[in-house]
């Protein structure tokens, strides 16, 4: 089957035959990343604009390193956060860029929505890097895809997801990609940080401690706290908030033996995650960030109208 | 000049007039309302059969944006919006530049309704000089310059001290007091309703308790003072029964809603929609379900619409930098029929919310068509469908979420003061 989106914004929007067919994708892409010369003309002549209103080092660079695996033109902007306060919308930045005729634009933004904005005026795929609090669509994909790596399926599995799921896009993707995918996901953290209606997200229950979500769970995600957005309502310090919703061995336990530990990074250590268990023999942590330039080839690689054929 | 408008459907809820009936207009007054009238030679004569003829309809939440916001709406597009949406008289908001905190920009506001506009102009002041919720505004001075309330309109009174003088104040002066109930520091950064849809797109929500902690404070406020109070476009359930009960128990509260509070949710956000975002934020379906049994049973004294015209740019933008609020004016009284057609509201009742209750809030002569008041005539045909296009709409602005979409009901006729001011067609 083809993929049949021109932007991939949203896993929301994509169905469960699309989702796998860009982790069987990623999975031959894999291929590719551990060649020595790691670089395939498929994208060749294929122009890639990365457009990063937000900081950010690893997504960035995993999709640029993908770009360029696939031999396509990789051209990296960071225009100011505050565009908007300077005069200049983000329309009118993005067709500026489509006067240069790019082919994709893989854009991260801060506000939710932005890219079905530019997607419904722009006629180049939009790949979504990050909007908001709304969706982080290749984090989801790459973590689907290591866990995918671990049991071989998703269906069946339960995936505990503990944090910040209010600000946190990675949840959000998470929660369609895997709830769609057939995984059971329970959702804990401080109740200042689980949205409303969480529960009606998809096969989802939310938990009224961390204990309850993690035990007996196959994969424990833990969502960064991110210090930026926390405010001063939320928390009342990150030594508590550790003590009550951090990961570490004692109640790793609870999870099944052999349980994955992922974490989307950057880590606060001794926060989110211990130390021992973020550098433990169950931590996946580096696996996902090794599939991320995968999946993000695969994205690439769909959008651009490319059919797998199985190898 | 006379005027006949012969065979028409004459709802008068302060006679208790529902019946086909004659109206005879002359010198700008209502001087018959019977049947088989006959009139001079010279009168101007409108069959109205089929259609509804009702006391002028009167929007009294409208924002003008003039002085100062012109590039949105002025006083010529704004009331010619009104003119066609079957409005005889809007009350327009503060919110200008310079906000009207005193007389001279309320002086200006009805020098140029008089002058320009096409249907009658009721200004209301600010409650605090620059709406900074920080002193008193001169509220004598903007009633006798023309304004018929206060507000302080998107910017609620926070300091509660202040709030409790500005209704002992504002009594005093005999000007109604409208408040826009929002606990703004329950707000914060939100941007859409909050609940499943903000959580699905990862929007920032709004809480109903922003609205309905306000409402509570300020009719405590109103109950202690003893002071009438207007709550403006009321979207939640809490609020409405918290209103409810204050009425009850006698305390000189009224509120309002608006079409779209009746008409949409927070579903309508959905993909983004700008247009979909206004303040108070659209809500769930138990407060649209709650917002229509309200004025079903009464707690909801009227219907305004918030008109609120912005420019292409600021709505043509990542939804969270959008700015707040909808056009209103040309599709109110079809989303209003509707009321009456899903048996919520009578047809007079509906008359009620739309001309006769908000005069009365305001202390405005008008929503009576009694021999004597000014011909202020709304004839609605209640058949005439139409679709709202950018294109069509009076208003400078197009901000409406119901582009594209068929309307039933429009105003065949807006006449002020005896004077066709809008013609259907």
């Amino acid at each position: 089957m083809g993929f049949k989106h021109k932007d991939i914004i949203a896993l929301r929007d994509l169905t469960k035959e699309e989702i796998l067919l860009l982790l069987d994708t990623a999975e031959n892409m894999r291929e590719i990343n551990s060649r020595d010369i790691k670089k395939v003309p498929t994208l060749r002549g294929k122009t890639i604009i990365n457009l990063f209103y937000e900081a950010s080092t690893r997504t960035r660079t995993s999709f640029e390193i993908a770009a360029k695996r696939l031999s396509a033109d990789a051209v990296n902007i960071s225009p100011s956060t505050s565009s908007a306060t300077k005069g200049e919308t983000l329309l009118d930045t993005a067709k500026n860029l489509m006067a240069m005729k790019p082919d994709i634009i893989v854009m991260r933004h801060a506000i939710s929505g932005a890219h079905y904005f530019l997607a419904k005026r722009l006629p180049c795929s939009i790949i979504n890097a990050g909007d908001g609090a709304h969706e982080h669509p290749s984090q989801g994909l790459l973590d689907m895809l290591t866990m995918r790596d671990r049991f071989g399926k998703l269906d069946g599995l339960k995936v505990a997801i503990v944090g910040d799921v209010t600000h946190s896009r990675v949840a959000r993707s998470n929660i369609q990609g895997l709830t769609k995918m057939g995984s059971q996901v329970f959702l804990a953290g401080p109740p200042t940080m689980i949205p409303t209606g969480a529960e009606k997200l998809g096969n989802v229950t939310v938990c009224n401690s961390m204990n309850e979500a993690i035990d007996g769970a196959d994969v424990v995600m833990m969502l960064r706290i991110q210090l930026e957005r926390q405010g001063k309502t939320l928390l009342p310090t990150l030594k508590e908030y550790s003590r009550y919703y951090g990961l570490n061995p004692e109640n790793l336990k609870l999870a099944k033996k052999d349980a994955m530990v992922m974490h989307p990074g950057p880590i606060n250590r001794g926060v989110e995650l211990s130390s021992y268990v973020a550098d433990g023999d169950q931590s996946h942590v580096m696996k996902q960030v090794e599939n991320g330039v995968a999946v993000r080839m695969a994205m690439l690689y769909h959008v651009s109208g490319g059919e797998l054929t199985a190898e | 000049m006379s005027l006949l408008i012969k065979n028409g459907r004459v709802i008068d809820p302060l006679q208790n007039i529902d019946d086909t009936l004659d109206i005879l207009v002359e010198r700008g007054k209502v001087k018959d309302v019977a049947k088989g009238l006959s009139a001079p030679d010279s009168a101007e004569i409108i069959d109205a059969k089929g259609c509804y003829v009702t006391p002028g309809l009167v929007d009294m939440h409208v924002h003008l944006r003039d002085p100062g916001l012109e590039y949105k709406e002025d006083i010529v597009t704004g009331t010619r919006a009104a003119a066609a949406g079957g409005f005889t008289s809007v009350a327009c908001m503060p919110n200008t530049s310079p906000v009207n905190d005193n007389k001279t920009v309320t002086s200006y506001i009805v020098a140029k309704a008089k002058a320009e506009g096409c249907v009658n102009v009721f200004p209301v002041g600010a409650i605090t000089k620059g709406s900074k919720g920080e002193s008193l505004a001169e509220m004598g001075e903007l009633k006798e310059a023309g304004c018929v309330a206060v507000s302080d309109d998107g910017h609620p009174v926070a300091n509660t001290e202040l709030m409790r003088r500005a209704l002992e104040y504002a009594k005093g002066m005999g000007i109604m007091l409208i408040s826009h109930a929002e606990e703004k520091s329950l707000v914060g950064e939100g941007v859409m309703n909050e609940g499943f849809v903000a959580t699905e797109l990862g929007l920032k929500g709004i809480p109903w308790a922003a609205e309905d902690v306000a409402t509570a404070r300020d009719v405590y406020l109103a109950e202690f003072t003893n002071s009438p109070l207007h709550i403006a476009h009321v979207s939640t359930q809490g609020a409405l029964r918290i209103i409810r009960n204050a009425k009850a128990r006698g305390v000189r509260v009224t509120c309002e809603t608006a079409p779209h509070y009746f008409t949409l949710t927070d579903d309508a956000v959905r993909g983004y929609e700008t247009n979909a975002k206004m303040n108070p934020p659209l809500r769930s379906t138990a407060d649209q379900e709650a917002v229509k049994a309200a004025l079903k049973d009464g707690t909801i004294d009227a219907i305004a619409t918030d008109h609120a015209p912005h420019h292409l740019d600021e709505k043509d933008i990542e939804f969270n930098l959008a700015l707040n609020g909808i056009i209103g004016l040309e599709t109110s009284l079809p989303l209003s029929l509707k009321l009456v057609e899903e048996k919520v509201l009578t047809l007079p009742a509906l008359i009620e919310k739309m001309s006769v209750n908000p005069s009365k809030i305001l202390g405005i002569d008008r929503g009576s068509l009694k021999p004597g008041s000014a011909a202020d005539i709304t004839i609605i045909d209640p058949k005439a469908a139409w679709t709202v296009s950018a294109d069509t709409l009076a208003s400078k602005s197009k901000n409406s979420p119901w582009l594209g979409e068929t309307m039933k009901g429009a105003a065949a006729y807006t006449i002020v003061a005896g004077k066709v001011v809008y013609k259907r067609g």
